[in-house]
């Protein structure tokens, strides 16, 4: 360790002079980004209204199992018996069954609630954010179910790989304290 | 069969629905009159707490301390090891290497430029304190509290000696990544230092097979040539660099006085360590004022050349705008210059936006990266022609010193001069003189 000599010559005057700047240029960064800084987080989310229901999230994310999962919002939810999030389009039963299903790891479970209404439910264990089931209810259905980054699951990266790949930039930053964007109910 | 009738309908109307998965009302969801069913809502799990944030920003201040207290005053290459250790778990395997010092740069960039983002309070905090540790301790961020100079410290073991030349030409990436890395956070495009982190998806233990690949790459390197990404690749490196120049401390490889005994000269595995010097030959002296007055005057030029340079590469540059590639793809489709339509494009014409206003945009964009390629281009080329510069000035030393800039403050030094055996009573001082 060695505190520089404190002899004043042209070297040292120059030197301090730089410390110096250097330091005041770092207090300029922190003052220009403190000042609009955000006491916040700021997490990733999928605005449900741009997606287009690629299976990008499923591969592209950076863990092994995909912090992206499909989510059922019940209240715009149809109940419908023919499902078409839920079953193939050519399903001849409308039955449980990976014949007839369209989730590739049946990660969705069909419930009878009364004639001629059931529920859909996703196990997000199972779900691995491939969004067919979406296509299929925005295509012929309400468009319950969609897309929305699962914050137990997500690492918060800094620049989020999906985020990367998306072709239709529907993934933003949105602040921690309100980390989904659910879709809106249906105005009666 | 109702609800097959409402399926047809349904289906009619999905036909003029295309691209975005949005979904129209086509079924009202139920009353249920025969059972009480009660409508759930969806969970919604939360985020990691603020305060963990919070937290991570402490440990790295009290690592930080730790660091400059073991490098420069306790002066103990196994207590740096064991914090090294402790910043490779806490920072690395704990934290998954997300948010670093180093990324924080892009951050910090694009707050500045893009007026929506405001950077975390954290965010800044692990962008400053080890800029301002540097100021005044050296690069002990670097010794000991930075995950990814940790994870190569830890596979070291064979090193071997890189030639200065080398070493100053491979250190121009760095430059060159930093101009790119502050270029793309700039414009909103990427932030390339963290899509190309070759360290994180060992932390997180998944990843992509490329990145993979290219941090097993750096590792391997690793063991033989010290710290590769720490001398020639990290970006936040060269910051730390040259706040280094002028800390007011700094690492010294004796504890009081070199007596220029030599046997710290093959210590460094980074090549830091600078030799005594003889006296300036007078006949190369005079050619050596002429080559840096010439190489003074050729600054201006290295710089416009690397502005221009920069500026020029801006059709490619762009590519990396979202944005532009969308323009650009939309162009080649409008002119059928492609038959491939890209998920992009689809959902670009299912918006309904104009193709001019998207052309006006790409354009815009464009011109922010010719003027930042100006910009950064012709840092790029000062960093060239001060190296060149720097080369020319002859400098007069007397001790083997620790050079200040590349000097990572590991401390491996330290227990190959007598002098510090001394200190340490391993050896006893002769008095006697003979």
């Amino acid at each position: 360790m060695t505190k520089d000599d404190k002899t004043i010559n042209r070297r040292n005057f120059l030197r301090d002079g730089l410390w110096g700047g250097c330091l005041a240029a770092l207090g300029i960064v922190a003052g220009a980004s403190a000042r609009k800084n955000r006491k916040n987080d700021l997490v990733w989310q999928i605005d449900p209204y741009k997606c287009i229901a690629c299976d990008r999230c499923a591969t592209y994310c950076v863990l092994e199992d995909s912090a992206v999962k499909c989510v059922q919002l019940y209240e715009i939810c149809g109940y419908c018996d023919f499902c078409p999030g839920y079953f193939e389009l050519g399903a001849t039963v409308l039955k449980a069954g990976a014949e007839n299903e369209l989730c590739p790891t049946g990660a969705i479970k069909r419930t009878f609630i009364e004639d001629p209404y059931y529920e859909y439910d996703i196990d997000e264990t199972l779900c691995i954010g491939c969004a067919k089931c979406v296509k299929g209810c925005a295509a012929f259905g309400n468009g319950s179910l969609f897309l929305q980054v699962r914050h137990d699951r997500c690492l918060n990266c800094n620049e989020c790989s999906i985020a990367v790949a998306c072709p239709t930039g529907a993934f933003k930053r949105v602040p921690a304290d309100e980390p989904y964007l659910l879709k809106k109910a249906f105005s009666t | 069969m109702k609800i097959l009738h409402d399926i047809l309908i349904g289906m009619a109307v999905s036909l003029f629905l295309a691209g975005a998965a949005v979904g129209v009302e086509r079924f009202p969801p139920p009353d249920f009159v025969e059972t009480d069913h009660v409508i759930p809502s969806p969970t919604s799990p939360g985020p990691r707490q603020d305060v963990y944030e919070y937290i991570d920003a402490a440990v790295l201040l009290a690592a930080l301390g730790l660091a400059s207290y073991l490098v420069l005053w306790k002066r103990s290459r196994r207590a740096i090891f064991a914090l090294t250790v402790f910043s490779l778990l806490y920072f690395g395997f704990w934290r998954k290497g997300c948010v670093c010092s180093i990324g924080a740069i892009q951050n910090i960039v694009f707050s500045i430029f893009d007026r929506e983002y405001a950077v975390p309070i954290v965010v800044v905090a692990f962008f400053l304190l080890p800029l301002i540790f540097t100021l005044f301790f050296g690069r002990t961020f670097c010794a000991a509290v930075c995950p990814l100079g940790a994870i190569q410290d830890m596979v070291l073991s064979r090193p071997i000696f890189v030639p200065v030349w080398i070493e100053n030409g491979l250190r121009l990436l760095a430059y060159v990544y930093l101009a790119l890395a502050v270029l793309f956070a700039a414009t909103g495009s990427a932030f390339i230092i963290c899509r190309y982190d070759p360290f994180v998806s060992i932390f997180r233990l998944s990843g992509s097979l490329n990145i993979l690949i290219l941090g097993g790459c750096l590792l391997l390197i690793g063991v033989f040539i010290g710290r590769p990404y720490c001398r020639f690749l990290c970006p936040y490196g060269v910051i730390l660099r040259q706040l280094s120049r002028l800390s007011k401390w700094r690492v010294t490889i004796t504890s009081d006085e070199c007596i220029r005994c030599r046997l710290c000269e093959d210590s460094c595995p980074f090549g830091a360590i600078r030799k005594p010097t003889a006296q300036w030959p007078t006949e190369e002296y005079h050619i050596a004022k002429k080559r840096l007055a010439f190489l003074l005057l050729l600054l201006p030029i290295i710089v416009f050349l690397g502005g221009w340079a920069g500026s020029s590469l801006k059709g490619v540059t762009s590519q990396a705008h979202e944005t532009v590639r969308l323009a650009r793809q939309i162009y080649l489709e409008e002119n059928g210059k492609t038959e491939e339509v890209t998920d992009a494009s689809t959902a670009f014409r299912a918006s309904g936006q104009q193709t001019e206003e998207l052309y006006q945009q790409a354009s815009n964009i464009r011109t922010r990266f010719e003027l930042g390629g100006w910009i950064l281009g012709g840092f790029v080329g000062l960093v060239i022609g001060l190296k060149l510069i720097g080369l020319s000035v002859w400098r007069q030393r007397t001790d083997y010193e620790a050079d200040r800039a590349s000097c990572f403050a590991c401390g491996r030094c330290f227990k190959y001069c007598p002098r510090e055996l001394v200190r340490l009573q391993k050896i006893k001082e002769v008095t006697d003189k003979w």
